[in-house]
């Protein structure tokens, strides 16, 4: 049976990894290729990098890393950030990575997501989601721009709206568990996963092993994603999945 | 020489990268008469098993494929690659393959038997189980490698299965027939396994080559 995947977040500033990170001893901490070497020697089951360049020179640099880590890294990885076209996705498709996510511009633009889906197959094309709950709502509202933004979309209905555009895979954030430590939004999370027929990637809240359990057992989440807690060494891929394991997890 | 045939589909940098990492010459072409030179050929391949067909009738790449597998040269299709060393595939309908192997592709099946679901494309990474003995899995354990498909292929020869991995069906992993070969899986994104099959491909290549 398949495994579920654990997956570190790095998030890159004008082609360096920001957010200091300190699981290794690094000659230098910044850089990206280093640094998708070493989860990947922790047994990463995959990478995402999130462009958080502000400027376009910072997005040309992101083709660059794209490129030395696919001529490095023997895992799959997923760019994000400020993919608003098809251009975007052949740029960074053809430099080497086996995805690209899209956030923002599949709410503005959901065609691209069938145009991108229809060039590269489904497999390439990640939507992102980040929700919030919302009282009147009753439900989870999707968020766009980083967050700043509402939209009037509720979670689960962009969820499938998505996927019907040829989304082949889900990577849902939280934004109420972002950044708390205190575990994956595990109803939203369950909700998404059982309301699409794509593979859910949870995200935000992750702070110790027995969250990524939850995630999968309660969440049904088929893969989980955490940035800081492995940034900042507060657990490791090779524990949180050694922990898994004894708890009848499968993972690789 | 490995040569890479680049139709217009699929993900030929990272195949090419692994084949660096490896130390192994490769060339990436969509040139018939460059490709048939190579000492062994890799047919990798993302995407729609008819677009992939049409492409490489377009091309000119079907009989050199065709004409490659009847030298005693290694070939190996990756992924859609694999799929299209086949009969057909019911993807879109109804489409012919290579027909080097028997089989026919069909959509990996969302539910079990149970009732239980299975979410499609069949993404991340699964454990291959050995079924006999091949030059690809020498000196090889069972582990995991990393898949993205929605299809697989059915109605096989048992003979001609090497591995296959659980996904509500039998999945066939890893397949070859004389010289020819496929993997259903990434081993450019399989980690340490990956490159260990790749490296037995390789091997098996230039030892074919030093016995010319």
């Amino acid at each position: 049976m398949i495994t579920k995947r654990i997956i570190p977040c790095l998030d890159v500033k004008e082609g360096r990894v920001v957010k200091g990170i300190q699981f290794l001893e690094l000659r230098d901490a910044g850089d990206p290729v280093e640094l998708a070497k070493a989860y990947d020697e922790q047994g990463a089951d995959e990478l995402v990098f999130l462009d958080i360049s502000a400027s376009h020179e910072g997005r040309k640099t992101m083709v660059e890393v794209v490129r030395e880590v696919a001529s490095e890294l023997a895992i799959p990885f997923t760019v994000g950030g400020g993919i608003n076209s098809l251009e975007d996705m052949k740029r960074i498709l053809r430099a080497g990575a086996d995805k690209v996510s899209l956030n923002t511009a599949a709410v503005l633009t959901p065609a691209l997501i069938t145009e991108g889906a229809n060039y590269f197959g489904k497999q390439c094309i990640v939507v992102a989601i980040d929700a919030k709950y919302d009282d009147s709502l009753g439900s989870w509202r999707v968020y766009t721009h980083g967050g700043r933004k509402p939209t009037e979309w509720e979670v689960i209905d962009w969820a499938t709206e998505a996927v019907s555009r040829g989304a082949g895979e889900i990577l849902l954030t939280s934004m109420d568990a972002d950044g708390e430590k205190k575990g994956f939004n595990l109803p939203l999370t369950k909700a998404v996963s059982e309301a699409v027929t794509v593979p859910v990637i949870a995200s935000g809240g992750a702070g110790n092993a027995s969250d990524f359990q939850e995630a999968f057992e309660q969440g049904k989440a088929d893969a989980a994603l955490a940035a800081s807690i492995f940034h900042y060494k507060e657990t490791s891929v090779m524990e949180v999945k050694q922990y898994l394991k004894s708890k009848g997890v499968l993972v690789r | 020489m490995i040569g890479i045939i680049d139709y217009g589909m699929g993900n030929l940098f990272s195949v090419g990268k692994a084949l660096e990492r490896l130390n192994v010459p490769y060339l990436i072409s969509d040139d018939p008469d460059t490709l048939k030179q190579a000492d062994g050929l890799i047919l990798p391949g993302v995407g729609s098993f008819y677009d992939a067909m049409a492409l490489l009738r377009e091309k000119g790449l079907l009989d050199l494929i065709l004409d490659y597998a009847k030298s005693d040269r290694p070939l190996l299709g990756i992924c859609l690659g694999m799929q299209l060393l086949f009969d057909a595939s019911e993807e879109n309908g109804f489409s012919e393959g290579l027909g080097l192997l028997k089989g026919k592709v069909k959509a990996i099946p969302p539910q079990g038997k149970g009732g239980e679901s299975y979410k499609v494309p069949h993404m991340g990474w699964n454990k291959l189980r050995f079924q006999k003995r091949s030059v690809l899995l020498d000196g090889l354990e069972e582990d995991h490698v990393y898949f993205v498909h929605s299809y697989f292929v059915d109605e096989m020869e048992r003979e001609d299965l090497a591995a296959s991995a659980e996904y509500n069906v039998e999945i066939p992993a890893v397949v070859s027939k004389g010289n020819v070969y496929g993997m259903q899986f990434h081993p450019e994104k399989s980690s340490r396994l990956g490159m260990s099959l790749l490296k037995n491909f390789t091997g098996m290549v230039y030892e074919k080559e030093s016995l010319r």
